[in-house]
């Protein structure tokens, strides 16, 4: 199969029913490795690792705070990107699938924020500081919010999935703009991105790194977090899909009737 | 078999609950929802073919 | 386009309402503030800059929603996009009919707010600059949300919902050169950071509210 025949036959998952019965097979197998990862994620974790030298078990908290923090930003850059798909190629069912992703991105945005100030009180000794990353968390969870109450206060299908799209594509700038504003605004307590960081995992930047003992784990967990969120977003979307379907029926069954 | 957590046990044990509670409920959530719109599809569909 | 801009600042003079209203809430806010924190003049004076950039954004905020609501209501917004002028010429317009009528006024007055909360006497020049180069920022994106929110029936609480975390940048830089100016510090970065802002949201946001508002006069 060439390169672009194959870039068409993802195309072909812009099918409704196709999406469907492909998710319908697929999903299964996505809940149950996602289960799979972060259970052994989260035990490993829990039982099994040492406590950090300075934090105290309390290091154990990265096992979720990262993942969901991870999640909270490939979602909204999954929604841009479905959001793109909608505006350019009219393709119902990524518009769906944006909308879908959204209450799940505010989840993984609300635990890193809940993780993150139950692990901030014992570390920094508050609750909440108006620290950079906690401040952009904190905006990211306003624009999903307006997000998500944009989609819900417009009755037709189209015009919301068209608005939602051009409020995505700004406020992702702003979204942008915004962490830098806030960078600049406050230099804070939170340490560097250290998972992110190929220093951090291999060990050259002692200062902020997470070491391997914790880092397998870690590693563990994200793999749970990302593929528990593919699931979602699949069984989302086909929920959506067919919510969509109800509405064209019950339309079509008035004008006929 | 549980590990000691020593003065910070209330940290992590709430963190983790916390998290969670909402994973699972964002998850029992959906599926409900699901459920419900798969149901009443079933339901609009069937009575669509009915009435032809 | 001349036309059109004298037509709805007419509007916004004739109307009541709409033309004073930012600039009573201005003052409200920047009265009400030493009732809640203490007369303290030495704590007004560190909070002032804050509080009338907050006091002017929120001003701001409140007559968004009047902005093209009534345009819409009475369908002349209709008769707008189907004009030879295109429809993103009239929602520039637009902005700066709402600029003239709520931020000029806001950047007049803020001075006179300023000596009631105590701003310390090199705030008052970069206090001014500041709004004078921002406010234009905040009245383009509220355009922007007020396109968005146009057709819906409550959609002033919606509105403030999408408008305020696009303010954030904006809000950051913007009390960032007054708080600096009033302290006597360097106000070069944040500055040009805000004209940035302004002239980028002028330049290009026009083009997003345009296509919002054809797809809700579609």
């Amino acid at each position: 199969m060439s390169i672009a025949s194959k870039a068409n036959a993802l195309w072909e998952y812009a099918n409704p029913k196709k999406f469907l019965t492909t998710t319908e097979r697929v999903l299964p197998f996505f809940w149950i490795s996602s289960a799979v990862f972060i259970v052994v994620g989260l035990v490993w974790g829990f039982f099994f690792t040492p406590d950090d030298y300075k934090q105290g078990s309390t290091v154990k908290i990265i096992y979720l705070h990262v993942p969901s923090a991870l999640m909270a930003i490939n979602c909204w850059i999954m929604m841009l990107a479905t959001s793109l798909v909608w505006l350019v190629r009219r393709h119902h069912v990524s518009a769906l699938a944006a909308r879908a992703a959204a209450p799940v991105g505010i989840v993984m945005t609300l635990i890193a924020l809940a993780t993150g100030a139950i692990w901030g009180q014992p570390m920094w000794g508050t609750w909440w500081a108006w620290d950079p990353r906690l401040t952009s968390f904190l905006i990211l969870f306003l624009f999903y919010l307006g997000y998500v109450a944009l989609w819900e206060a417009i009755e037709d299908p189209d015009t919301a999935a068209d608005l939602t799209s051009v409020l995505c594509l700004v406020g992702s700038v702003f979204a942008f703009l915004s962490r830098y504003a806030v960078n600049f605004w406050n230099q804070g307590l939170h340490q560097g991105a250290s998972v992110m960081r190929v220093g951090a995992v291999t060990g050259t930047d002692t200062e902020e790194k997470v070491s391997n003992i914790f880092f397998f784990p870690l590693l563990v967990c994200i793999i749970g977090f990302v593929l528990l969120f593919i699931a979602l977003v699949f069984y989302r979307t086909g929920t959506e899909i067919r919510a969509r379907r109800i509405k064209a029926l019950i339309a079509r069954e008035r004008v006929n009737g | 078999m549980m590990p000691d957590l020593g003065k910070y046990a209330d940290t992590v044990l709430s963190a983790y609950a916390a998290s969670l509670f909402l994973l699972v409920a964002l998850v029992v959530l959906s599926i409900l929802r699901g459920r419900k719109v798969r149901a009443e599809m079933e339901k609009v569909e069937k009575r669509m073919s009915r009435n032809g | 386009m001349i036309a059109l801009l004298k037509r709805d600042l007419t509007l916004a003079f004739r109307a009541g309402g709409g033309f004073g209203l930012g600039l009573a809430f201005f003052l409200i806010v920047t009265v009400l503030v030493p009732f809640s924190v203490g007369p303290q003049s030495s704590l007004l004076s560190t909070i002032a800059p804050g509080v009338l950039w907050l006091g002017a954004l929120l001003a701001c905020l409140l007559s968004l929603d009047r902005l093209l609501a009534l345009d819409w209501e009475d369908g002349s917004l209709d008769l707008l996009a189907t004009a030879p002028l295109p429809l993103e010429s009239v929602v520039t317009i637009k902005a700066l009919a709402h600029w003239i009528t709520t931020g000029l006024p806001l950047v007049l007055a803020a001075p006179v707010l300023g000596v009631l909360l105590n701003l310390p006497v090199p705030g008052f020049f970069w206090l001014v600059v500041s709004l004078a180069l921002g406010t234009p920022a905040l009245s383009v994106i509220g355009t922007f949300g007020a396109a968005l929110t146009v057709g819906l029936k409550r959609g002033g609480l919606l509105l403030s919902l999408l408008v305020l975390p696009l303010y954030v940048p904006t809000l950051i830089f913007g009390a960032e050169v007054a708080r600096r100016g009033a302290t006597g510090m360097e106000t070069a970065t944040p500055l040009l950071m805000l004209a940035g802002i302004t002239a980028a949201t002028i330049a290009l946001l026009p083009f997003a509210s345009a296509a919002v508002l054809r797809v809700n006069l579609r």
